[in-house]
């Protein structure tokens, strides 16, 4: 009964959100309210009946219903009770439940807070959330139907991929939707100021939180990703330039892109079309990356479940990027340039910079990434591009974005003197100088890791030397220290925040270095007893045991890890033996540190326990890219505080 | 728009362009199957080599982290040799896909044996689950 329920609730929803995006439509062409209105109750609806489906869904995980296919194909009497949850969009079907369920999330609180603060705009940005929800309630109906029947009723089910049993599974897929589903916000905004000929800033500034917020869950479902491969595929590595990774990465690299250039136009009435086109495009690499990782076109190790949702994607992006690249000729007289680039050397040149840099990068990755499917069309063989492309390419790059990332901030608007530029940089280029020295000294043979650190180092005492001076201009006025730095983190929030989120990405970025600089690994054969070293650790195989587990078995070593200061630390990686698997799982084992990982995977071993293939890796700087993440979340809380002062302000500015 | 951005821009495109090629031509890595290599290989070259493990080709020597197993597409089999315990996914009758180059000496060098990881599950294996519990039993009996 509950799938028929569930199924059901889903066509109603479909239905809804086809009327509500039409008659908001409709509403805002003709300005009839009662349209609108009714929209906004079709809204209310979907988010019900979205809402059903996925406790519904939920509840047939949890009573272990395998009459359903998708629960049969993805828990058995085993999983454990949080697995049986996560499990609800542990593949594809139910991953694009979540996915619309976050969207009527979001479609409801747009209506909430932009009902009466947008007017204009409302009934259209109203209208494309519902058109978009309407096209995933579509994918769910047809191409990916979550409650589907199984006939015969299996006894059991399969059982949940092994290695999606993980705490990273809950809040990875979670994370990175909200990502997604959230630039549908400024997107549907954007399209809703091309409709109405309103191009002006006030659908930027009306989305500025929006935008931070999907940026942000898209920057923490990058990371959580990195940990899960770190800690749970055993390959010692937290990125690989996979398709799926980089599907995810190119939106984020707009998403960044847009961030920053929405300043230029809320400062200098710069960069129109081009805010426009970078929101348009981020929309659209969602869309892409879903149908690049679901449609099967790209070989990955993920290897998702492939079927007609790719076409289903492929078309919807289609029509997407017709309709919006219409709507800009449509409007391309309305989309010039108010303001001028003054000077080379100036803020908006930084700015403008740093979005082509991040653009280049956006290009690079989409490059490398179809580049099997452009060389067999165009050359007849198939070559892909690995790692050491997208690295070799990036890396310039993103140095170039780091040292940008310590000029944009400070270099005065228009153009900079060199009083401007002497007072800002002279201390940091003196520092970063000196520290590149330093890490020579040192023994960093690495250029890219010298300049890289030294960078960082760079843009660090940029943000010290404004923080420093900003606090002492608030001292001379009579205010006491805590009180002076406190007040001036809060007045001035959106630049403090902003400050510590690249503080956040340069910690990520020291992190990404020294692991890929300086970790070392091998492996090796150990018999009992027998020990291996490496970097100054000593490594020894005690044995192996078994041991039955509640969905698997599990084959555990026991190895001592010294480091000749203190007491040793045992590891127990393992191998487990699923039962719906016909091959071993790795389970690794670590002990993290600040500088460094001790990272173990069980490989090949004896049956009868006495020797064990190891690799033993020495991960250097790993925790750092985790700590980045905090320190980015800290950031972006920060720059979300209500602003008292901006409020007045934001509302007097001309559209 | 002044000169010297259309000017700057032109430089970054050529700069970006010249990155891409030479990354390219640097990182290329063919796809072949083991009868088309077998027909023309060329030593050096990267090549990403994916085929069945042959049925009683894979040796393994632990001591020595010395893997070898040939890789065959019906038509034609290449001996590979990699150095490093079989990946979790790796096993005879199944495919693999494998990076490397071919050495002169005749073999196919893997610097890597790619897992594909997969959504799909295959009905649990009888014969593999009495394996495991006979291993089960050998391990605890040991432990004991």
């Amino acid at each position: 009964m509950i799938p028929e329920l569930g199924a059901g609730a889903l066509m109603v929803a479909l239905g809804l959100a086809v009327y509500g995006s039409a008659a908001a439509a409709i509403g805002g062409r003709t300005g009839r309210a009662a349209l609108v209105e009714s929209a906004q109750h079709a809204a209310l609806a979907v988010f019900t009946l979205v809402t059903a489906c996925l406790l519904l869904l939920a509840w047939a995980f949890l009573s272990f219903d395998f009459s359903v296919r998708y629960v049969a194909n993805n828990t058995n009497l085993g999983t454990p009770f949080y697995y049986r949850l996560t499990a609800v969009w542990g593949a594809l079907e139910g991953s694009i439940v979540l996915w619309a369920w976050m969207l009527s999330v979001y479609t409801l609180i747009v209506v909430v807070r932009h009902r009466t603060n947008a007017r204009e705009l409302y009934p259209w940005v109203l209208s494309v959330m519902l058109g978009v929800l309407a096209f995933f309630l579509l994918v769910m109906t047809v191409p990916a139907p979550v409650f589907q029947r199984l006939m015969p009723v299996p006894s059991n089910g399969r059982g949940l991929n092994p290695l999606l049993e993980d705490s990273g599974m809950i809040t990875h897929p979670v994370a990175l939707y909200l990502g997604f589903t959230g630039f549908t916000v400024p997107f549907a905004f954007a399209i809703a100021a091309l409709v109405t000929g309103r191009v002006g800033d006030s659908w930027i500034t009306t989305t500025r939180r929006w935008t931070i917020t999907a940026w942000y869950f898209l920057s923490l479902g990058l990371l959580i990703g990195g940990w899960w491969s770190y800690h749970v595929l055993g390959w010692g590595g937290y990125w690989a330039w996979d398709p799926v990774e980089n599907a995810a990465f190119m939106p984020w690299l707009t998403g960044t892109a847009f961030l920053h250039s929405v300043m230029i136009q809320e400062r200098r009435r710069m960069l129109r079309l081009w805010n426009l086109a970078l929101v348009i495009m981020t929309f659209a690499l969602t869309l892409f990356g879903t149908f690049l990782t679901r449609s099967g076109v790209i070989a990955s190790v993920h290897a998702f479940t492939q079927g007609s949702i790719g076409v289903f994607f492929l078309s919807f992006l289609a029509v997407v990027l017709v309709l919006a690249l219409g709507l800009l000729a449509w409007r391309w007289d309305a989309l010039g340039a108010q303001g001028e680039l003054d000077s080379v050397v100036s803020r908006e040149s930084a700015f403008l910079l740093n979005n082509v840099l991040l653009i280049a990068a956006t290009f690079t990755v989409f490059f490398g990434t179809v580049f099997p499917l452009l060389s067999e069309a165009v050359r007849g063989v198939k070559v892909s591009v690995g790692m050491p492309f997208f690295n070799q390419v990036n890396v310039p790059l993103f140095l170039g974005l780091i040292f940008l990332m310590g000029v944009g901030p400070l270099i005065a608007w228009r153009r900079a003197s060199l009083e401007n530029l002497r007072r800002n940089f002279l201390w940091p280029v003196a520092v970063g100088i000196g520290a590149a020295a330093v890490f020579r000294l040192l023994g960093v043979r690495s250029t890219v890791a010298v300049l890289a650190l030294a960078l960082t180092v760079f843009v660090a005492v940029t943000i010290a030397v404004d923080l420093v001076r900003a606090t002492r201009a608030r001292l001379r006025t009579g205010e006491r220290f805590p009180r002076a730095l406190g007040g001036l983190l809060l007045r001035h929030n959106r630049r403090y925040g902003g400050f510590a989120v690249h503080l956040g990405i340069l910690i990520v970025a020291i992190g990404v270095t020294g692991s890929q600089a300086w970790s070392v690994q091998t492996e090796t054969t150990l018999r009992r007893g027998e020990h291996t070293d490496l970097a100054g650790y000593r490594v020894r195989f005690d044995g192996l045991a078994g041991s039955e587990e509640s969905n698997h078995f599990k084959v555990t070593g026991t190895f001592t890890v010294g480091d000749g200061r203190a007491r040793g630390t045992v590891l127990h990686p393992a191998k487990k033996f699923y039962p719906q698997e016909q091959s071993p799982i790795a389970y690794v084992d670590y002990r993290l540190g600040l500088r460094e990982d001790v990272y173990l995977v069980l490989g090949d071993f004896a049956r009868d326990g006495s020797q064990a293939t190891v690799r033993l890796q020495v991960n250097r700087l790993v925790s750092w890219i985790w700590i980045g993440g905090v320190v980015l979340t800290l950031g972006t809380a920060l720059s979300l505080v209500p602003e008292r002062r901006r409020t007045g302000a934001a509302q007097a500015a001309p559209a | 728009m002044k000169p010297k951005f259309l000017v700057g821009g032109g430089v970054i495109a050529a700069a970006l362009a010249y990155m891409i090629y030479a990354g390219v031509t640097q990182s290329a890595v063919y796809f072949v199957t083991p009868s088309e290599l077998g027909s023309a290989p060329v030593a050096g070259k990267a090549y990403r080599l994916g085929g069945m493990v042959e049925r009683g080709s894979v040796h393994w020597e632990p001591r020595t982290l010395a893997l070898t197993f040939a890789l065959s597409d019906g038509k034609a089999s290449v001996p590979v040799r990699h150095k490093g315990a079989p990946p979790d996914l790796f096993g005879e009758g199944r495919g693999a896909v494998v990076e490397g180059s071919w050495s002169p000496e005749g073999y196919f060098r893997a610097t890597h044996i790619m897992a594909k990881h997969s959504e799909e599950y295959k009905a649990p294996h009888d014969t593999s689950q009495a394996g495991v519990k006979e291993m089960m039993r050998t391990l605890s009996g040991d432990s004991r």
